[in-house]
């Protein structure tokens, strides 16, 4: 098929033997000129790496959870009328439950495949959120956020707030034990915010906890508005991974200015398209193995039971966590109201954890005052405070995670509850700061080693004496492939602090001087040619 | 009690010829056979029930007592420094605490640990027996209330009410202070579970006939058992400890497997 454009202007096209899938091509293109969207999304180069891979592992199991989860609308009923449970697990038989609790049990065991979709769809659901925390822990820990990525960052970690939220309302639909002992943490949490917690509380709930509103209430949110926000962001993401094109790790022929990589069509397409099919055989076989969230077991919701055991999943672990470090007899009275500060230190840590971690692109990009675009990833090494920041931010947020499986670690390791929580206490404030400490040695000692290799390559094993009966190692030069990964980063310098406009310099200089100094005090800088060439020959 | 393994038959091969194994088969069925008879032997022994009220064994039970317990007990029973008095514990507290294993004590801990059985059967009924003669107890309980035929779901509902606080609403076990914990129930035999309810072992309440009457414990019971005999529906159940085990196997495993299969997509095209 070839298309003429005669002088008229009108486009002619003239048949040739493409059969029906160039015929029909060809019809579809007429009416929509599709063909320059596809001839320019399937020439979009993706460089390959199998760390790039993890936000398509998140796009994927959230296009499973859409699916299981509208089965699961055709079933599960949003309400919390009293009704007999008249299903086929015998030891709930007659008991009184909500419809919720009910009609996800007759999902669970009185509809063909049911139990299988709420497996898929719980399974899949925390598959979506670790995916998305590992895609961002690479991320950050590459500098992919930098300019002119920094909103996409932002994007990309609203989706992962929105992608607990999700998860939790999802938690309590089934409106059993575990999903009630949740929500009425969450009702706690919300009561003690002072003055207008209680307000909140009521509006929420419909009254007093735990009501009859909440289940259809989080069900409108669950199925309706949050899935609506967050495919709207995922299109906005992946909009913007198209418009800035995508990172590369440094190596030899790579530059800020291209892509190496191969191209969407074919490659990519069908890679993608067939990873697809391994990330949903990878959550059957899960689902079909193994039991998630047996609501069977924990019964039908009731204020007044609590089970050992009770967590959230996994993404709420570290909000758990907070709550059970804080020490007691932190509430006091004051003004007639009552001030829950076991409840208001952990909810305004964990809020500015959160804030740090949404807007840290751009503290970064003012600490540096780096106004360059990056399509280059770092080499985690190349940027130690950062790297050591994250490690610090990984090693708060895992310890207020395990946190949350306190009472499981005393009981399986055999030790004692209050040790367990004395220990996450120390790794939740101490750790941050030893882990901050021992990274960045890590990183500096890395880069080093780095430039050792550089300039004087590596060690061979080979004594060689001279002539003169001195012995020398040969050392064996590092290729130029491998030298460009090692040499090729920015360096950055601390920022000088200079006066303004009206010849004063400002606090806020100030505190981005200082800042920028612990930032890039202690860096390696990069071998640069000159010092390359002095080494040559020096290679002993 | 005693499963009467009848081992399978060896195939026979079609050459005739002996198989290297055949002696080794030989032996086998030959000591199952003689294990499974002086097992049946023995338990048929046991099971010949002495008379628990009689002089005769509460002398052999007192015994007994001196010799292994009375150490901390007292040799009066009436408790020392380092163990509690036992008059008016009844035969149910020591059947339970005997026949679990957590008496004689092995170390001092925050609780005594289930361990292996020290002593038979006869053993432990005449130890309950003097025990039982020192005062009034709460005795052994009737086997009617021990055949798990009760009523299920007023038995879950129950243990989810009563027990599961501690005990984790799929009895897997839970945490309590200073290293003390809720024991997993699978796996406790139904006399055991309801000498517990009576007694009240170590850090467990007592819930007595007026607290929940015999009945409901024969429910609860039921409902242990249902769980016990009936696998989880939905596949293996991770140990049924809700969310952390699921967190930990989807991180482990489940992106275990993903970023495995990751490296492999990325690394076929190089």
């Amino acid at each position: 098929m070839s298309i003429t454009k005669t002088t008229t202007g009108v486009v002619e096209t003239t048949k040739s033997n493409g059969g029906f899938t160039g015929a029909a091509a060809n019809y579809i293109d007429e009416r929509t000129s599709i063909s320059t969207a596809v001839k320019e999304l399937g020439r979009k180069i993706f460089p390959d790496h199998w760390s790039f891979l993890l936000g398509e592992v998140a796009l994927y199991s959230f296009v499973i959870i859409l699916l299981s989860g509208t089965f699961l609308t055709f079933f599960f009923s949003a309400s919390m009328a009293p009704v007999h449970y008249e299903g086929s697990y015998v030891p709930l038989k007659g008991v009184e439950m909500s419809a919720a609790m009910s009609s996800s049990l007759n999902i669970s065991f009185d509809i063909r495949g049911g139990l299988l979709m709420r497996q898929v769809h719980h399974w899949a659901a925390l598959l979506f959120v670790a995916s998305i925390g590992l895609h961002m822990l690479r991320i950050y820990f590459t500098g992919a956020f930098r300019k002119p990525r920094e909103l996409n960052w932002v994007i990309g970690f609203i989706l992962f707030i929105l992608a607990m939220a999700e998860g939790f309302t999802g938690y309590s639909l089934p409106d059993d034990l575990l999903s009630g002992n949740g929500l009425r943490i969450i009702d706690g949490m919300v009561k003690g915010i002072p003055l207008v917690g209680t307000w909140i509380s009521f509006l929420l709930f419909g009254g007093e906890f735990p009501g009859e509103a909440i289940v259809g209430r989080l069900y409108s949110l669950h199925i309706l508005l949050l899935p609506a926000i967050i495919i709207a962001l995922i299109a906005m993401h992946l909009l913007f991974v198209v418009v800035h094109k995508h990172t590369q790790y440094p190596g030899a022929g790579r530059t800020n200015q291209n892509v190496v990589g191969y191209p969407v069509l074919p490659v990519y397409a069908a890679k993608a398209g067939g990873f697809f099919f391994i990330v949903f055989g990878v959550v059957m076989l899960m689902a079909s193995l193994f039991t998630i969230n047996p609501i069977w077991n924990y019964g039908p919701y009731d204020p007044s039971p609590v089970s050992a055991g009770t967590q959230p999943d996994w993404y709420i672990g570290f909000a758990d966590g907070a709550l059970r470090l804080i020490p007691p007899g932190l509430e006091f009275v004051w003004l007639d109201r009552t001030w829950s500060f076991n409840i208001l230190i952990p909810l305004v840590s964990l809020g500015l954890f959160i804030l740090v971690v949404l807007i840290y692109p751009f503290i970064e990009a003012w600490v540096t005052g780096d106004k360059r675009e990056h399509h280059i990833l770092d080499r985690p090494r190349n940027a130690p405070t950062r790297t050591a920041i994250g490690a610090a931010g990984v090693t708060f947020y895992a310890a207020l995670w395990s946190t949350a499986s306190s009472d499981i670690i005393a009981t399986h390791f055999h030790v004692t509850m209050e040790g367990v929580i004395h220990a996450c206490q120390f790794a939740t404030i101490v750790g941050p700061f030893i882990a901050f400490f021992v990274a960045k040695r890590v990183c500096l000692a890395l880069q080093k080693k780095d430039r050792e290799i550089v300039l004087h390559g590596y060690e061979s094993g080979r004594i060689v004496r001279l002539p003169g009966g001195e012995y020398i190692e040969v050392h064996q030069p590092v290729d130029e492939y491998e030298r460009w990964k090692l040499v090729s980063y920015s360096d950055y310098k601390p920022l000088m602090i200079r006066p303004n406009d009206q010849g004063r310099i400002t606090a806020g200089q100030r505190v981005r001087g200082g800042l920028s100094r612990w930032f890039f005090e202690d860096r390696i800088v990069p071998v640069t040619t000159t010092e390359l060439e002095q080494s040559h020959g020096d290679h002993h | 009690m005693t499963t009467t393994n009848t081992p399978k038959p060896a195939r026979v091969r079609k050459s005739g010829r002996r198989s290297p194994l055949a002696s080794v088969a030989l032996i086998a069925i030959g000591l199952l056979f003689t294990g499974g008879a002086y097992a049946l032997f023995s338990t048929s022994t046991a099971s010949a029930q002495t008379d628990a009220s009689s002089q005769q064994t509460i002398g052999e039970g007192q015994k007994l007592f001196a010799s292994n317990c009375a150490t901390c007990h007292g040799l009066g029973a009436a408790g020392t420094g380092s163990g509690p008095s036992l008059i008016g514990v009844g035969a149910a507290s020591v059947d339970f605490q005997v026949g679990t294993g957590r008496m004689p004590m092995q170390m001092d801990g925050p609780q005594a640990e289930k361990k292996a059985v020290s002593f038979t059967e006869e053993q432990i009924a005449a130890l309950a027996a003097y025990v039982a003669s020192l005062a009034p107890g709460p005795a052994v309980p009737d086997a009617r209330y021990l055949d798990a035929q009760g009523d299920s779901a007023k038995g879950a509902e129950l243990f989810r009410i009563n027990c599961a606080m501690c005990h984790n609403v799929a009895g897997a076990g839970g945490a309590l202070t200073q290293g003390k914990f809720a024991p997993a129930l699978d796996g406790v035999s139904a006399q055991h579970i309801y000498e517990a309810m009576i007694t009240g072992p170590q850090s467990m309440p007592v819930f007595n006939d007026m607290n929940i009457s015999p009945e409901s414990k024969r429910d609860i019971i039921t409902y242990l058992k249902y769980l016990e005999n009936n696998p989880s529906p939905g596949g293996y159940a991770l140990g049924s400890l809700g969310p952390v085990s699921e967190g930990l196997f989807l991180w482990i495993f489940g992106l275990g497997a993903i970023v495995g299969l990751t490296v492999w997509i990325t690394a076929k095209s190089n």
